[in-house]
């Protein structure tokens, strides 16, 4: 178990110092996933010089400037891009994505899809904090509905995205979803993704306290991580039997997992064969 | 491996092969072992004769989801310390050039491949065009310095992929390698060259505490970190100072964004390259690239046949332009033939470097390439002075 290693986890090990303080709001639920990510990657004994940290652009894209390793900021919507260019390239290298909301599902929506469905070794992280916060407040696919945002000044009247649904049906060899609340849950689920043989996709359910809490009356930061365990998602709308609690939670946990080959082995392998017959030819 | 095993080594040094496929046998010669591409006409050969030829030699071929995503995978190979090229048209180049600005900044080394066809938009697929020419000086948005090449036969295409190479990983920059429809599907022979210098780029050595990614002097390439060699380095599309992180501290933009748009200023020489025929007396130069390049070369032999003086200057590099060898060339010249694809982006280049007085264009946008009887025909009437 992972809380079994907390004592000996010093996250001060795995970040760079001199970036500190970081960016991010008071109350922002980012910080959390990244030490779990951080923690996970603790258990997992993994070598900072041999670890790739690839993020977009928004609040999430930000986090891997803090990470001591070898990391990469890169466009709108496009990690998971870059990081199979890398990953397939340089096999020996463990290749983490840190994405958000809107750039994983909106701009970036193309290439998750076809990431899960290549399943390629890479570890994706979504932050999911419903809200384009860096711009200032703007709707994201995964907004609640009837959510506030600057851009939905009427209560947000899109469906919700389930990215852990998009991500099962497309493929992907591993896809999981845990809330901030539960930081050992987090890292659990985090390190039990980072050792999936294939891609992994684990949605982190995240807030915005000053942005999105605030433009929607959610109170502090506590009140709002306490949200993940009540009325937060859409689902609440629907078949509630006893508020706040809700019958049908949004799921978190392990949600899919499957064997299907990884595709940088599976490529290696019909390499080999593509490379063998060329020898043969030439040798005639 | 022993040389005398490597499946290249049983293949002709002469190959009879389209231009599309001398690019692919280039980039295989220059040390590129990723690609990732999309499919799109008339560049799809390319993808297909590397999606083989690159497992041969230990490298990696992805057709990806989309225009974007292959340049992008292309960029993480290459951070990753792979030679990565990817290859497209007009319509995938527009796409490619939000990853491209990102190569230009963080000073990524890659090589693209524009086979330019007919535009606007989906223009005509089978179609030759040079109206890319401006978009791949200019296509992605901010200032930023590219290197951009126009082979004009199939061989040269050959060895100006290799160039490309060489020039991205020495100058840590996106190359382009622009040419046409009509010489992509052109087929001719190729001289494989054996032991083609293949360029490194500069990697960081030397203590971790001491590296600082984009610390260079000005006119110099700084030195790359490779990930797993333990520098643990950042990389951003932002503004960024020396050590790689972002800031918005004025002096320090100016210094880094300022060293990164002149860092090709000191090195023009060794990145022009131009080819002069019959320059020295004429009284008319033509300046053309790719099949209009060719077609103006008949020209030139036809309007010589007849006593006409006229030559013809084609830029190998196209961006940065050859200024000092155009102005060389048309030193004496009394007028200025620009043959083209499209209705003017190589003349407005030409006329900003001469002035418009002495420069005329021949402009064609119908899908077919110029005849040589055209050009020969124009360059006749501006000869005798009658344009």
């Amino acid at each position: 178990m992972i809380v079994d290693s907390a004592p000996a986890f010093d996250v001060r090990e795995y970040l760079r110092k001199e970036m500190m303080p970081h960016f991010l709001c008071p109350g922002c639920g980012h910080g959390i996933a990244l030490r779990a990510l951080l923690w996970a990657l603790h258990e997992l004994k993994v070598d900072k010089d041999k670890l790739a940290v690839v993020s977009g652009i928004g609040c999430a894209g930000r986090l891997s400037a803090y990470i001591d390793a070898s990391t990469f900021h890169v466009t709108h919507g496009r990690p998971l891009a870059y990081a199979t260019g890398l990953a397939l390239a340089r096999p020996d290298l463990r290749v983490v994505v840190i994405s958000g909301d809107g750039d994983c599902l909106a701009i970036g929506g193309n290439h998750l899809i076809h990431a899960c469905r290549r399943n390629l070794k890479i570890t994706c992280l979504m932050l999911n904090n419903e809200v384009y916060g860096m711009t200032g407040g703007q709707v994201s696919p995964t907004t609640s509905e009837m959510r506030v945002t600057t851009t939905t000044p009427l209560g947000n009247s899109e469906p919700h995205f389930d990215a852990c649904a998009l991500a099962a049906a497309a493929g992907a060899g591993f896809v999981g979803r845990e809330g901030t609340r539960h930081v050992p849950k987090l890292a659990e689920l985090m390190l039990a993704g980072l050792e999936h043989p294939g891609f992994s996709f684990i949605e982190v359910l995240s807030d915005c306290t000053e942005i999105f809490g605030r433009k929607n009356e959610m109170g502090s930061s506590s009140e709002m991580i306490l949200r993940q365990k009540s009325e937060l998602r859409p689902e609440a709308y629907r078949d509630t039997v006893d508020t706040p609690f809700r019958a049908n939670e949004l799921p978190t946990g392990v949600l899919a997992k499957n064997a299907r080959p990884e595709y940088g082995a599976a490529y290696r392998k019909a390499a080999a064969a593509i490379k063998a017959a060329a020898a043969k030819k030439g040798r005639k | 491996m022993n040389a005398a095993d490597s499946p290249l080594a049983a293949r002709p040094a002469v190959q009879l092969v389209s231009g599309n496929h001398a690019c692919a046998l280039g980039a295989v010669a220059a040390g590129c072992r990723f690609f990732a591409g999309y499919p799109i006409t008339p560049s799809s050969e390319i993808a297909e004769r590397l999606s083989r030829a690159l497992p041969e030699v230990d490298g990696v071929f992805v057709q990806m989801e989309d225009e974007l995503a292959s340049m992008a995978a292309v960029i993480g190979a290459s951070m990753g310390g792979v030679k990565a090229m990817t290859a497209t048209s007009g319509p995938g180049f527009s796409l490619k050039q939000e990853n491209l600005g990102y190569a230009a900044g963080a000073e990524i080394p890659c090589v693209i491949v524009n086979v330019m066809r007919g535009g606007p938009s989906t223009g005509m697929p089978t179609r030759p065009s040079q109206a890319d020419i401006m978009q791949s000086r200019w296509g992605s948005h901010g200032d930023y310095p590219i290197i951009v090449l126009t082979p004009a036969s199939v061989r040269e295409i050959y060895t100006e992929t290799i160039r490309a190479f060489a020039l991205a990983e020495k100058f840590r920059t996106p190359v382009i390698l622009l040419y046409d429809q009509a010489i992509a599907q052109l087929t001719e022979t190729v001289q494989l060259g054996d032991g083609m210098p293949c360029a490194e780029r500069l990697w960081a050595s030397g203590a971790r505490e001491a590296y600082r990614p984009y610390a260079a002097a000005p006119g110099a390439v700084p030195a790359m970190a490779r990930p797993g060699d333990g520098y643990r380095s950042h990389t951003t599309g932002l503004n960024h100072a020396e050590d790689g992180f972002p800031t918005q501290h004025p002096e320090t933009v100016e210094r880094n964004l300022g060293r990164l748009l002149t860092k090709l200023d000191s090195h023009l020489e060794e990145i022009a390259s131009w080819e002069c025929i019959d320059c020295e007396d004429a009284d008319v130069l033509i300046v053309a690239i790719g099949i209009s390049a060719r077609a103006s070369r008949r020209a030139l032999e036809q309007c010589r046949s007849r006593g006409l003086r006229v030559g013809l200057f084609r830029p190998l590099t196209l961006w940065p332009f050859p200024e000092n060898a155009l102005q060389a060339a048309a030193a004496h010249a009394r007028s200025v033939l620009v043959p083209e694809l499209n209705t003017g982006q190589l003349r407005l280049e030409v006329e900003r470097l001469l002035g418009r007085d002495r420069v005329a264009g021949l402009h064609r946008i119908d899908g077919e390439p110029i005849a040589p009887e055209q050009i020969a025909a124009r360059a006749e009437s501006l000869a005798k002075g009658t344009p």
